[in-house]
């Protein structure tokens, strides 16, 4: 059935988020891009709003509700529309733990999920990206081979979501065994590990309050038990679906801040005599952020709900995540248009947006849902 | 609950339709290139197809709502033809807007005609607050008298009448429009012209004049003579309309456009292109990339559309969600079908295939029932809360 309302407990998760976005990440999402961190105590404070904790099955000290990407992909466009780079950060310990739990053994779940349900935040990540140009998830340049009953992992990653802290690492490699999404393997490697080298922190143009970093996998020797999902693997094409579904989410939120950050100051800022926002090359450069806001959320919520289905998301998310880049951008563009020669000058967001927006639009696997 | 799955019923009452369709496609270009023919009220093949609407006998709880299924039936069957329908039905926009602004008795005497509408006008057509046309009210006969000339009016041929906006008091400014139902065979009422157009060649396009032409005084819409002091609101109301037809249109649009889509990936195919979406944008072929743009392009305009459907069945107000839909639909169609021939080549515009037809028939959707521009204006207004003399 094709329908555009969120249930009950949808609307109150998502008000609530709102308001969080509203107090406690636009309040300090400047502050964390020009550090380029993100303090501990504020995901303590995230951590308190049990993101990863309440779809993880109460066996394992979870809150055990329905694993939901549709409410994973609400929540993420609100915190998103505080600030992108803590949104990202907020919900980088999933990346790990959703993984373990939709694909990982009995054993798995067992030994990594309680680290996810406990008061303190627990750090972990996902590394997928790899440096070099045209990454391509299809074409992973780390190559997971087989050695006895376990695998050495060889290569690269960047672009490693909280790699500053994280305790464990989901590493995705190719398997040469096989091609395509079949040949994407993903490994539980903690952070001590023989063979791991993981650098500084990243310098990136945007999601600056995110800190990111490189790994070097010189021939990490990984158990059986660590290959996750054991001998059936992962389902990759779900895993990167998810990915780029909850990318397009992101942006969904950020263009939406964007929107309502340039609404109240055209109509504030005159120019020739009367607000600008009564010219219409600025009132449909904001009708048109507002028409785009919608398609993007339409598009995120057609892929949240064949994830939800347990149907392949791979067209739509696809679709979803490539539209979100392209119109995100454009959006965070206007954004800065707007404003003028202040939208150029770091006393207003929309200078850090456009960096988060072209930052953000050719990412993968630093989200999920 | 969010969703976005087809159920089995639904699955299968557009299946149905795309059936007709494919049969309906046959046909098209013949009626493109005879304008000056109308395609049949009822193909040789309906026989074999149940009328749409017995489709519906038995739905579910947890099927699509009735709103949104019209838009994909609507969009389902301009995939198979603009025009040409297995059964065409009867109604046109001006039966919209007796249903929206009749009363009971009105809607009980014209609701089985075909009703056009009659807005536009030689001297304006985005801002029908100046409609020029006069209507005065002789109370020796009850008889209103209707004044002025009418263009651009679909199915104005075929039509068994005509809703038409005509102004009680040009002082009076938008306050003082009505509209008024006037029947075919009336005195006074002469269809002049029919017009030759880029695209949608088998509908009819026609102008109209009247001249003293008489018609009773319970022939207004809704009945309500008094002109309102300063509200707008009479004129909202005579607005309304256009929160289902809007998306609606854009609807026909994205049907056609996707049948774009369709011929285009075959095609590509055929050259060796797959189109797949599980690698990096990046790592694509050129051509599927943008194909990738066009289809991102088909879905997000349709899903506006939809949006706006699902809030007019939950009976919530659409009045932006419907321009969002109008707006992002016009738009997206022209892009695609432009888009599809940029990918395909020199073949896409041989009159042997369909694809440059597509292409002629949607770029309507940008213009009538509003126009891009005036949509983003609608939805300029909303968002910046500004009224129209603020925002023109
Ligand atoms: C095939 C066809 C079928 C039609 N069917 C019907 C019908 O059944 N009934 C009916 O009444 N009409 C019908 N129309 C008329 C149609 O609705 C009008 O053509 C349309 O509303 C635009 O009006 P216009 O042609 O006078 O353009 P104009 O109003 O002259 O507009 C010209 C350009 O100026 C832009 N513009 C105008 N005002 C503004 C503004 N304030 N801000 C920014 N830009 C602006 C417009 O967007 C457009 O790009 C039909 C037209 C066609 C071609």
């Amino acid at each position: 059935m094709i329908s555009f309302g969120p249930n009950e407990e949808q609307e109150i998760v998502r008000d609530a988020m709102r308001e969080f976005a509203e107090q406690a990440l636009r309040t300090v999402g400047r502050e964390c891009d020009e550090s380029a961190s993100v303090p501990d105590d504020l995901l303590q404070q995230v951590w308190e709003l049990g993101l990863t904790a309440t779809q993880i099955p109460e066996e394992y000290g979870g809150g055990g509700e329905d694993r939901s990407p549709i409410t994973n992909i609400l929540v993420l466009e609100e915190l998103a529309y505080g600030d992108a780079s803590l949104a990202a950060a907020a919900v980088t310990p999933s990346l790990f733990a959703n993984a373990v739990l939709d694909y990982g053994t009995e054993e798995q779940k067992a030994q990594y999920l309680p680290l996810f349900t406990g008061e303190k935040f627990h750090a972990a990540s996902l590394a997928m990206v790899e440096p070099g140009a045209l990454f391509d998830v299809l074409n992973l340049r780390t190559k997971a081979e087989p050695k006895g009953d376990g695998f050495v992992l060889s290569g690269q990653k960047s672009f490693v979501p909280l790699g500053d802290r994280a305790q464990h690492f989901l590493v995705l490699a190719h398997n040469t065994a096989q091609d395509g999404f079949e040949g994407i393997e993903a490994f539980i490697v903690p952070r001590d590990t023989k063979g791991l080298t993981i650098s500084e922190p990243e310098k990136n143009l945007g999601l600056k309050g995110l800190p990111t970093v490189g790994l070097t996998l010189d021939r990490v020797e990984v158990a059986a038990a660590e290959r996750l999902g054991g001998e059936a693997g992962i389902d990759a094409r779900r895993l990167v679906a998810a990915s780029r579904t909850a990318i397009g989410a992101v942006l969904v939120g950020m263009s939406r801040a964007v929107l309502e950050y340039a609404i109240p100051y055209a109509k504030d800022r005159e120019a020739f005599g009367e607000a600008i926002a009564k010219k219409q090359a600025i009132a449909f450069m904001l009708s048109d952020m507002r028409i785009e806001v919608d398609s993007m959320r339409w598009l995120v919520w057609k892929a949240a709900s064949e994830l939800e289905h347990g149907l392949d998301a791979t067209r739509s998310a696809h679709l979803a995540r490539v539209y979100c880049a392209r119109e995100g951008m454009r959006i965070a563009d206007n954004g800065v248009q707007v404003l003028g020669g202040h939208g150029f000058i770091r006393e207003h967001p929309v200078e850090m947006w456009y960096r988060n927006a072209r930052t953000l639009g050719v990412l993968e696997g630093s989200v999920t849902c | 609950m969010i969703d976005f799955v087809l159920t089995e019923n639904d699955q299968k009452i557009l299946d149905s339709v795309r059936a007709e369709a494919l049969v309906c496609r046959k046909y098209a270009r013949y009626y493109d290139e005879h304008e000056d023919e109308f395609a049949p009220d009822e193909l040789e093949e309906a026989k074999d197809f149940p009328p749409t609407m017995s489709l519906f006998g038995n739905r579910k709880d947890d099927d699509t709502s009735v709103a949104i299924m019209s838009m994909l039936l609507s969009a389902g069957q301009c995939w198979g033809d603009y025009t040409v329908r297995m059964r065409r039905g009867s109604g046109g926009l001006g039966n919209a807007a007796l249903r929206a602004a009749g009363t009971p008795e009105q809607v009980e005497k014209w609701g089985d005609t075909t009703l056009a509408m009659a807005i536009t006008e030689p001297g304006c057509g985005s801002d029908p607050s100046q409609v020029q046309t006069t209507a005065v009210l002789d109370e020796a006969t009850d008889e209103w008298v209707i004044n002025g000339e009418k263009i651009f009016v679909t199915t104005g041929c075929r039509c068994d009448g005509v809703v038409v906006w005509a102004t009680l008091d040009r002082a009076a400014g938008r306050a003082g429009i009505k509209s008024f139902v006037i029947e075919k065979g009336i005195p006074g009422f002469e269809v002049t012209h029919k017009e030759k157009k880029l695209g949608i060649r088998a509908d009819d396009t026609a102008a109209m004049v009247f001249t003293d032409c008489r018609i009773p005084r319970s022939n207004l819409l809704g009945g309500k003579e008094e002109i309102p002091k300063a509200s707008s609101g009479g004129f909202r109301g005579v607005m309304k309309t256009f929160n289902m037809t809007r998306p609606a249109v854009a609807a026909i649009g994205l049907g056609i456009a996707e049948a774009a889509l369709d011929f285009t990936r075959e095609h590509l195919k055929e050259a060796g292109f797959e189109v797949e979406y599980g690698g990096s944008l990046q790592s694509q072929p050129a051509v599927v990339q943008k194909f990738h743009e066009l289809e991102g392009l088909y879905e997000a305009a349709m899903l506006t559309v939809m949006n706006a459907a699902w809030l007019s069945g939950e009976g919530k107000p659409n009045n932006v969600e419907a321009s969002i839909a109008k707006a992002k639909g016009g738009s997206s169609v022209r892009q695609i079908t432009q888009g599809c021939i940029e990918i395909l080549g020199p073949m896409a515009v041989s009159r042997e295939h369909l694809l440059e037809k597509w292409f002629r028939d949607v770029r309507i959707t940008d213009i009538y029932e509003g126009t891009g521009q005036v949509q983003n204006l609608i939805i300029a207004r909303n968002i910046l809360e500004y009224d129209r003399t603020e925002l023109k």
